[in-house]
């Protein structure tokens, strides 16, 4: 979607046309609005994570500064929360992209002489889109609560002790990234699986090559652009995510994630230079990642 | 092909899809769920929830701000986003990486970032949050979402029918909003939607922008250390089953103009 659109934009290119002061017009509001209103606020993030507190000030206030000791003071309290984040969200990333595969080989593919089972089916991958994230987030809540039917079957078959818990641990906290983000790994998938010329693996199987082979061999780096695009669109969403891991969704104190400390930090305690601190770790660390697999996937006209 | 192993796949998918479902089905029945202020346990059929909506103090009105929220800037973002894609698609120009990155960007940061970053910025201002505030907010995450979609429909245009109309002296404005604009529609038309649906469900940056504002959902993150009324179900299902209602009428009209077409070529 998004990141395969981008990607693609080097063969789409027409013929070049004179009037460059037409695209300046044209180009001008919108890259001045992301301007205004994208870059400077990132610049102010950064500025502010260096302030340090007014002398004898109220809670909240800050002035400039450059104040290192914020990061390591933001880092040394919550290393694990950052950690936990990549974590989390790397595991949700590999469990959705498992779970995906196959959901988009199969209307992509198999699907395929189908129209109206495709469409059907590709609508019901979107429809949780039309559904509040936080209500499905919640309702997963209820379902996996202390007297939901999951944990009390999970109990009579004694593969969760007598005073165990689904809620508010790091398997509900995944489960529910995994959830959430499973139609934005579907969908890059789907476009690239639904190009795919099926002569290539039958080539491969004539061949000789068993299933398993050719899946590997032909199918994979031929979906290559959607599952790049399917996992950059689920592990910076999950890594930054502080819904699932809140207390009142899916998660508890033991399983906050950068996001939660980025929120509390800001609305809660007013302490705007850690969070600021907080927020710039985490975007430079996506960015680092990012521009790495890219790099190493191969798609270097990415943007 | 291999019946057996796509029979295989064909069950998984659906399965699969029918997961996918639960939540949904659960907040669609719990909006019919006669509870009292918490909607946890089932406590029998009705249909009051669905007629008393608005009675739930500050949902309606949240619910109300979200709407004009997402108007609003679906109709700037489209706006500014589809300039650019037509810039981007149409002309050569200098600093055309930087652009792409400027766009770009905004997708690979997370929300969270995005929301603390303007929350500075207006910290810094001294502006006060409120609506104008998440206005602004949702058209900057917008914008590369619109631009990626329009961009893609501005490719596929070909040239030839403008060089056409202004072969016959149509002057630009008349040919673009004659010609152009018409054959980008579907293109702008499925980037407000997008826009619409990122901003109406948009929480996080949301959260760090509204001061004392409510949107929808931020309404249900508040209720959610409480628990959450029925009503909340009730406009959650409604907007569900109206989307859904939107997707499938957009869907069956599209293939039967495919059918037409191919009826009328064949």
């Amino acid at each position: 979607m998004a990141f395969t659109a981008f990607a693609s934009q080097a063969t789409v290119e027409q013929a070049p046309r004179k009037r460059s002061w037409i695209a300046l017009v044209l180009l001008l509001p919108g890259i001045a609005y992301l301007v205004l209103f994208f870059l400077a606020p990132l610049i102010s993030l950064i500025i502010t994570s260096f302030q340090q507190p007014v002398l004898d000030g109220d809670i909240g206030e800050y002035t400039a500064g450059f104040q290192w000791q914020n990061y390591t003071d933001a880092l040394g309290e919550y290393w694990p929360l950052v950690l936990r984040s990549f974590g989390f969200a790397l595991i949700a990333t590999v469990l959705a992209l498992a779970v995906s595969y196959p959901i988009a080989y199969f209307i992509g593919v198999k699907a395929r002489r189908f129209p109206l089972l495709q469409s059907l089916m590709l609508t019901l991958v979107i429809a949780p889109f039309f559904i509040s994230f936080l209500l499905r987030t919640l309702a997963w809540k209820q379902i996996m609560s202390d007297e939901g039917p999951i944990v009390q079957f999970l109990k009579t078959i004694a593969i969760l002790p007598s005073d165990g818990h689904l809620t508010g641990t790091a398997f509900s906290v995944i489960f529910g990234l995994t959830y959430n983000f499973i139609p934005f790994m579907t969908l890059p998938l789907y476009a690239t699986l639904e190009r795919l010329d099926t002569r290539y693996l039958e080539a491969g199987a004539d061949l000789y090559a068993s299933p398993f082979t050719v899946f590997r061999k032909v199918t994979v780096p031929l979906s290559m652009p959607g599952i790049i695009s399917g996992t950059l669109l689920t592990f910076i969403p999950a890594a930054g995510d502080y819904i699932n891991a809140s207390r009142d969704f899916l998660g508890s104190s033991s399983t906050a994630m950068v996001g939660n400390a980025i929120e509390a930090n800001f609305l809660v305690l007013q302490n705007y230079p850690i969070a600021a601190a907080l927020s710039i770790v985490l975007m430079a660390v996506i960015l680092i990642i990012v521009g790495l697999y890219v790099r190493r996937a191969g798609t270097e006209d990415l943007v | 092909m291999k019946f057996g192993k796509g029979l295989g796949l064909g069950i998984y998918t659906v399965l699969a899809l029918l997961f996918l479902l639960i939540p949904i089905a659960y907040t669609f029945v719990f909006s019919f769920n006669d509870a009292g202020k918490l909607n946890i346990a089932w406590q029998g059929f009705t249909f009051d929830k669905w007629l008393t909506v608005c009675s739930t103090a500050g949902l309606c009105e949240a619910f109300g701000n979200s709407i004009l929220v997402g108007l609003v800037s679906t109709v700037l973002a489209t706006a500014l986003g589809t300039l650019i894609a037509i810039a981007l698609v149409r002309y050569r120009f200098r600093a055309r990486s930087s652009i792409s990155l400027l766009l770009f960007l905004p997708m690979a940061t997370p929300e969270v970032v995005l929301g603390a970053g303007l929350a500075a910025q207006f910290l810094t201002l001294g502006t006060e949050k409120g609506l104008l505030t998440i206005i602004l907010a949702h058209t900057m995450f917008c914008i590369s979402f619109v631009v990626v979609t329009v961009k893609a429909r501005v490719a596929s245009l070909d040239p030839a029918l403008e060089e056409a109309g202004r072969d016959l002296y149509g002057s630009p404005g008349q040919v673009f909003w004659r010609i152009t604009f018409p054959l980008l529609m579907p293109g702008i038309a499925a980037a407000a939607l997008l826009s619409f649906a990122l901003s109406f469900d948009d929480f996080i940056i949301t959260n760090f922008n509204s001061g004392s504002v409510d949107t929808f959902p931020k309404f249900i993150y508040i209720a959610a250390a409480r628990g959450i009324p029925a009503q909340v179900n009730v406009i959650a299902s409604a907007v569900f089953l109206l989307a859904i209602v939107l997707v499938i009428v957009v869907q069956v009209s599209r293939a039967a103009r495919a059918k037409r077409l191919a009826r009328q070529l064949g």
